[in-house]
């Protein structure tokens, strides 16, 4: 089902002979334009040469990928699709402890993941950092994450939020839960996920759209839980139920909900924090879902260290800092989602949410059934 | 070392061929994904025609042609009232009305949707005076979309075809007044239809734009084939698929570029261009009341209240982001803007001068053939061309050992690729006006063309190359997608700062560096327009 690009190198064969006087010849045009920029060049000029120097010092070493060249002061470097302003201040802080530095790419994981592969061998990347179990696992399936044998990891991240094969782990928890209005429900009337398709919700529920990959990855463990015919009937009494047209942010979505335009959403629950850190009094609560079965649908961000990694031990004792309690708290403190290290706890106004019962069913269902779930919410018109 | 006529064309036509297949290597790369097509593409290819593909490509159509209708009665109307007529505040207007051109279709969107919808400040207001169910436009809708895109790509219209009317000014349609004509008939009969070559290059744009927008139409949740290419590639994990449905969108545009040009190549209208003085209509009492009015509007709602409310959230959310990396992503931001405009200027204005180099009927139609393909890449969405130059380098950086794949280099060339359309359109648009036997007359006298070009061309094209330049520039600012994957190390640039903020959607904090990038985007559009203006008073 899935098709490795390495498949198209093939097709770019026929372009070798002819490409490369082509490409010279081009790149004399844009050099002599670069030459001219490049006295005026940026400090970052010289973090993206000197950048360049190490992998071409790595270059020879390639054969031995598998290997773990250690340059113990050499970055750890990260490409990540996590956003840079949850991120970096973790990395600060391990440079200031270790005194590694961390050098990072942020971006969408789709073209992320696309580069990563495209670049292979060569690649810089040490450690793909994404929001979503489904990225890690499609990346780990293409084959760009090598195992990481690690008791620390093994010890601080629980069994459900881990590769079964150990290629990537999960650092911080997200739950996807329902929010209701706390104006117009009664919170005794709600249960579960599957419950949001009864007529009850009729012209009540807002969703966001499809797309979003949370949103897939909680009908992928539907599946898992329910099977494909009955989460099918579930999608389609939830867009049966729709207030309106699925929204595209879930912060839109929990709005809808304290201005009246709908009863019920499904949201993660910091969007929820960051709306009640802004404004105490908002109308809106949430309801952890499932608690009499299955527990609340929980997704992941994570990281694995690349198959290719020129930096494999500063990479590995990156990942395992980050599941150590202070960066697990800071997770919590950044962006209040949930540590993935259950020793932790997590900021106050997380922790105001009460305890809640986990789904633990691995996560990585939620990247081996990701495509189904896409095809079953197209079939069932949630857009 | 005197020669032939055609003495020289040689060379140039190899140039142009190397530089078009340059910018075409990307596209071809999407292109060739049609190599692969196994049961998995299979299995999508039906799962697609089962459930959306009839949706979707109802939605692009009626997003295409909307956006087409809107952008033509916008920039056509607005092009003829600031150069043909006058009326209080037209000087203003003149540039003015390019201003939403500055602002990215995304941030247009989150703009309006944020004031507009159902939690949003108007609609709150009206419940509360009319009750709860008072009744309200479905916003999110085709409608809502059209407004929004139609409101920032008007522009492209309106430059181009006010540069045509410029040239034109008011001599032919008195001409067609003296045969008879009215006001009304005169314009749609004479005006317009010289006019076409640019309004149609402007639409062009406009309607490429449309089609290989994803940030404007996400924020809407509202599908079309662009969506659907991400949907199969983030969500079913297939970019094989993603870059097919990507060429599809390709053909689609190209098909519609030759039949038009077809349709057009029966009439070629050139014209004296030393108009010595444009003659203006004065307008007066409710007619300048009328067009100040219209002007007025489009530029409040284009843009006045967009920057308005983006004003507001910078102020509401502070200025705690403002610290001294702003300063790395404003520069970056203007430094590509700067390179990828000047480089893809000179790439236009060498294919639009061996398009019309005197040669043998094979070359001639291979040379438009190179070009048609290589302007293709302004409909390819950003991330799909950025992964077709990311594999297109990284096997270069394979066989050779490079490093190009993260390198300016690679990202200057999706710039290249992605908006050499852009500079292209106002280029051969001009070039189309020079009568080429002005040209004939040059190469009879023995000129070669690189002396054609740097003595004629160039000095005659002055305003065409200023306006491809500003057009790429401000585009380039405003990209995201393929700046967000290639870019280097460290150069992060404002609109991958909007990104950032707004993934989460945590819209208001990413009002700093979209006014900043408003702002940015102002000063060429400013210049573009008041030097546009003086060139003309002073021929």
């Amino acid at each position: 089902m899935l098709v490795l690009l390495n498949d198209n190198y093939y097709h770019l064969r026929p372009f070798k002979g002819f490409k490369m006087s082509r490409l010279s010849l081009n790149i004399l045009i844009i050099i002599s334009f670069l030459a001219l920029v490049a006295c005026s060049a940026e400090p970052s000029g010289r973090e993206s040469a000197g950048l360049n120097t190490i992998s071409l010092q790595s270059a020879p070493d390639q054969g031995a990928s598998q290997s773990e060249i250690t340059e113990i002061n050499g970055p750890v470097i990260v490409y990540s699709s996590r956003q840079e302003h949850l991120i970096k201040p973790l990395f600060d802080r391990f440079t200031a402890e270790t005194g590694i530095k961390v050098q990072y790419q942020t971006g969408e994981e789709g073209p992320l993941i696309a580069r990563l592969q495209a670049e292979g061998e060569q690649t810089f990347a040490d450690i793909l950092y994404t929001v979503d179990a489904g990225n890690l696992w499609s990346a780990a399936e293409k084959g760009l994450l090598a195992p990481i044998d690690s008791e620390i990891l093994e010890h601080n991240i629980p069994d459900h939020l881990q590769d079964p094969l150990n290629r990537w782990f999960g650092l911080s928890v997200r739950a996807r839960t329902i929010v209701y209005s706390t104006e117009r429900v009664n919170p005794a009337e709600l249960s579960s996920y599957t419950a949001l398709a009864n007529p009850q919700w009729q012209g009540r529920l807002c969703l966001r759209t499809s797309r979003k990959v949370y949103n897939m990855s909680l009908v992928a463990t539907m599946i898992e839980r329910l099977g494909e015919t009955e989460t099918q009937e579930v999608v389609e009494g939830w867009v049966s139920n729709l207030a309106t047209r699925v929204f595209s942010g879930d912060a839109q979505l929990i709005e809808a909900i304290a201005a009246g335009q709908c009863d019920v959403g499904l949201v993660n629950t910091y969007y929820l924090g960051q709306l009640q850190a802004q404004n105490p009094d908002i109308p809106v609560a949430l309801f952890w879902a499932n608690q009499n079965s299955s527990g609340v649908h929980v997704n992941i961000s994570g990281a694995g260290v690349t198959t290719y990694a020129k930096n494999r031990a500063g990479a590995v004792q990156l990942i395992e800092w980050l599941s150590t309690a202070e960066p697990q708290y800071l997770f919590s403190d950044l962006n209040l989602e949930f540590p993935a290290n259950p020793d932790v706890s997590p900021v106050d106004l997380v922790a105001s949410w009460g305890d809640y019962k986990q789904d633990t069913l691995n996560v990585e269902a939620a990247g081996r059934l990701q495509a189904d779930a896409v095809m079953l919410m197209d079939r069932a018109d949630y857009r | 070392m005197n020669g032939t006529l055609s003495s020289g064309s040689w060379f140039w036509r190899c140039l142009a061929f190397l530089a078009a297949a340059i910018v075409a290597f990307p596209i071809l790369i999407i292109l060739s994904q049609w190599g692969t097509v196994g049961s998995g593409e299979q299995e999508i290819w039906q799962h697609l025609f089962d459930t959306k593909l009839d949706r979707l490509a109802l939605n692009t159509l009626m997003l295409v042609l909307g956006v087409g209708l809107g952008v033509i009665l916008l920039g056509v109307s607005l092009a003829w009232l600031t150069t043909i007529c006058e009326f209080p505040g037209r000087r203003l207007f003149e540039w003015a009305l390019m201003l939403p051109l500055a602002v990215p279709g995304y941030v247009m969107a989150f703009v309006f949707l944020g004031i507009m919808n159902y939690a949003g400040p108007i609609q709150t207001a009206m419940r509360k005076f009319f009750g709860q169910d008072a009744w309200f436009p479905d916003v999110q809708g085709t409608a809502g979309v059209i407004f929004i895109l139609s409101l920032v790509l008007y522009p492209y219209v309106y430059m181009l075809s006010r540069s045509a009317f410029l040239n034109q000014g008011r001599q032919l349609m008195d001409a067609g007044r003296l045969l008879g004509l009215s006001r009304l008939q005169a314009f749609f009969r004479v005006a317009i239809p010289v006019a076409r070559p640019a309004i149609v290059a402007g639409l062009a744009l406009a309607l490429m734009e449309t089609l290989a927008d994803f940030g404007a139409v996400s924020v809407f949740s509202y599908d079309t084939f662009t969506t659907a290419i991400y949907d199969v590639w983030n969500g079913l994990f297939n970019l094989t698929v993603a870059a097919q449905l990507a060429s599809l969108l390709l053909l689609f545009v190209a098909v519609t570029l030759v039949l038009e040009k077809q349709s057009r190549d029966r009439a070629r209208y050139t014209q004296d261009n030393h108009t010595s003085q444009i003659a203006t209509y004065q307008l007066i009492g409710f007619k300048a009341i009328a067009a100040t009015g219209y002007c007025a509007l489009v530029l409040f709602i284009g843009f006045i209240v967009p920057l308005g409310q983006l004003v507001l959230w910078m102020l509401k959310s502070g200025f705690g982001a403002l610290d001294e990396r702003y300063l790395g992503y404003l520069g970056h931001t203007v430094l590509l803007g700067v390179m990828a405009g000047a480089l893809v200027l000179v790439i236009a204005l060498l294919l639009a001068f061996v398009k019309r180099l005197p040669g043998t009927a094979v070359s001639k139609s291979a040379t438009s053939f190179s070009i048609r393909l290589a302007t293709l890449g302004y409909a390819l969405p950003g991330s799909v061309l950025a992964v077709g130059i990311i594999l297109g380098f990284t096997y270069v950086d394979r066989s050779l050992g490079t490093l190009l794949s993260s390198s300016v280099i690679a990202l200057l060339i999706a710039y290249c690729c992605r908006f050499l359309a852009v500079a292209y359109a106002p280029v051969d648009a001009g070039l189309e006006q020079v009568k080429p036997s002005v040209i004939d007359a040059a190469r009879a006298l023995g000129a070669k063309p690189g002396r054609v070009l740097r003595q004629i061309i160039i000095p005659l094209l002055k305003p065409g190359l200023l306006t491809g330049f500003t057009i790429v520039l401000v585009d380039v600012m405003k990209e995201m997608p393929a700046t967000l994957i290639m870019r280097p190390f460290g150069w992060d640039t404002l609109a991958v700062r909007i990104y950032t903020m707004t993934a989460e959607g945590q819209w208001e904090t990413a009002a700093l560096p979209a006014v900043t990038l408003i702002i940015v985007g102002l000063l060429p559009v400013y210049l573009l327009i008041r030097s546009a203006r003086s060139s003309t008073s002073r021929i």
